[in-house]
């Protein structure tokens, strides 16, 4: 693989994050994240639907007339987003019940649009398909990481098998039920991005503006 | 590129790539309908034996379902009934329909606004006779309507399992009503008491066992009184008058 490959697939993991730096697919990371198995079920999804939309996109990308590629690029989302749903119901039925309208909703994530748009449209098919893993990736870095932490302390298990034994069931560990509320995930996600900046520091973003200062003593406002 | 934005262009390839991808689409679903149907189905079987307390680790779900024999229940009469269609029959959109189902009125003490005219029962047999029956129960919670199914024992009374397949209360404390200990204290309580009552009743806090009436009494969720009010609400319902009492007193004296 050439290096130019490697940093495409890589990039977007950590250092282009698409949720810590660009903010993007937020709802599914709050979502989906109460336990590993669905998410790794759903980050599975994504990534596929990243890179398969992302190839075939850049497949027909020299023939979409610039007036509807928006239109287009969703098109081609929403029958790869439609043919992983129906896969998964056929096959991981009792998954596919727990993500409900999450696997539907790939379609809107931005992550997967942006890549069509942003890199697809511009760049030959291999490189897109890269591009789609690489994001991909980097979406289920960040999922992982939330549902980790969400299930060992809020049920006290990790994909299923007990780790802390809760105490309703006669162990020791109060499960702290705040966890397994979407809200959560927010200050996870908080706590990863400032983590992940204070790591690279060339993601801090310069300040829009400034907060003035309080007013001085004696000063009347 | 010029070339790719006239009006002609961009009709063709819009036609072009609509019927490339609905053709796809819709192959996919014709050819995975009857998987997805097979796991829907199996889905149904195995939430109707699990809220039984029917269903083992490692079981057949289909061969244990197929020893059991779905019914319809016309509730007004408390007999079973031959005027619905088993196979297409669907008591939540019954709900919906002002044909198939009545306003509860003031009776509604589990919050479900309309009940069915009929409702699907499943019963269990075994060589001497009815062993089991297992009765659909909805109702209410705090942010959701739970549904489920509760067994009762061959006397009609007894719990043999109770358990919801359906319901989007707080996880950790509503959420509660799938713990397997707390669903565990149904089994053997007595739904009516002496008198024919309906006597099943979830309580505030813990149940003192020394009680006579502890056997009609079920432990409250800690931290989740809204919740445990409804399922204290729906199992009043459904085990009194409105619900399947004049059925369960018709099928205990033969005339169901």
């Amino acid at each position: 693989m050439s290096n130019k490959m490697k940093e495409i697939l890589l990039k977007p993991v950590f250092n282009e994050n698409p949720i810590a730096l660009q903010i993007l697919g937020i709802c599914s990371a709050l979502a989906v994240t109460s336990s590993l198995k669905v998410t790794s079920v759903m980050c599975i999804c994504l990534i596929v639907v990243a890179a398969v939309s992302s190839m075939l996109v850049s497949l027909i990308r020299n023939q979409i007339p610039g007036s509807i590629r928006i239109i287009v690029q969703m098109t081609v989302i929403a029958s790869v987003v439609i043919l992983v749903d129906q896969v998964l119901k056929a096959v991981a039925y009792d998954i596919s019940k727990q993500l409900s309208v999450f696997v539907g909703l790939i379609i809107t994530n931005c992550i997967v649009m942006g890549r069509a748009e942003g890199f697809a449209m511009k760049n030959p098919p291999i490189d897109s398909f890269l591009d789609g893993v690489g994001n991909g990736l980097g979406y289920s870095v960040i999922l992982l990481a939330l549902a980790f932490v969400r299930e060992l302390f809020g049920s006290g298990t990790l994909y299923g098998f007990e780790v802390l034994p809760i105490s309703t069931n006669g162990g020791w560990y109060v499960p702290n039920g705040m966890l397994l509320l979407p809200p959560s995930a927010f200050f996870l996600i908080g706590l990863f991005i400032w983590g992940l900046r204070a790591w690279k520091k060339s993601q801090v973003e310069a300040p829009d503006f400034k907060i003035a200062a309080n007013t001085p003593k004696g000063e009347t406002a | 590129m010029a070339s790719n934005d006239s009006t002609s262009n961009t009709i063709r390839v819009a036609l072009a790539l609509c019927i490339v991808c609905s053709v796809i689409v819709s192959t996919a679903a014709v050819l995975l309908r009857p998987a997805q149907q097979a796991n829907k189905d199996l889905d149904r079987k195995t939430n109707i034996l699990a809220a039984a307390g029917m269903l083992e680790k490692g079981d057949d779900v289909l061969a244990k379902f197929a020893t059991i024999k779905t019914k319809a229940v016309d509730l007004a009469t408390g007999k079973f009934s031959d005027s619905v269609d088993l196979n297409t029959y669907n008591q939540r959109k019954a709900a919906k329909d002002l044909a198939l189902s009545t306003d509860l009125g003031d009776n509604d003490i589990a919050k479900i606004g309309r009940l069915p005219k009929y409702m699907i029962v499943y019963v269990v047999e075994g060589a001497s006779g009815l062993e089991k029956i297992i009765l659909p129960i909805k109702g209410y919670g705090l942010w959701s309507t739970l549904y489920g199914f509760v067994a009762l024992e061959s006397d009609l009374n007894t719990v043999a399992g109770l358990g919801f397949y359906e319901h989007a209360e707080t996880p950790g404390l509503g959420g509660e009503v799938d713990n397997p200990s707390w669903k565990a204290q149904w089994i053997g309580k007595k739904s009516y008491d002496t008198d024919s009552k309906q006597a099943l009743t979830v309580i505030k806090g813990k149940v003192d066992p020394s009680r006579p009436q502890s056997v009609h009494e079920i432990d409250g969720l800690s931290g989740a009184t809204i919740t445990s009010k409804g399922v204290d609400n729906l199992i009043k319902f459904w085990m009194g008058e409105n619900g399947f009492a004049p059925f369960l007193t018709n099928l205990r004296a033969g005339e169901a």
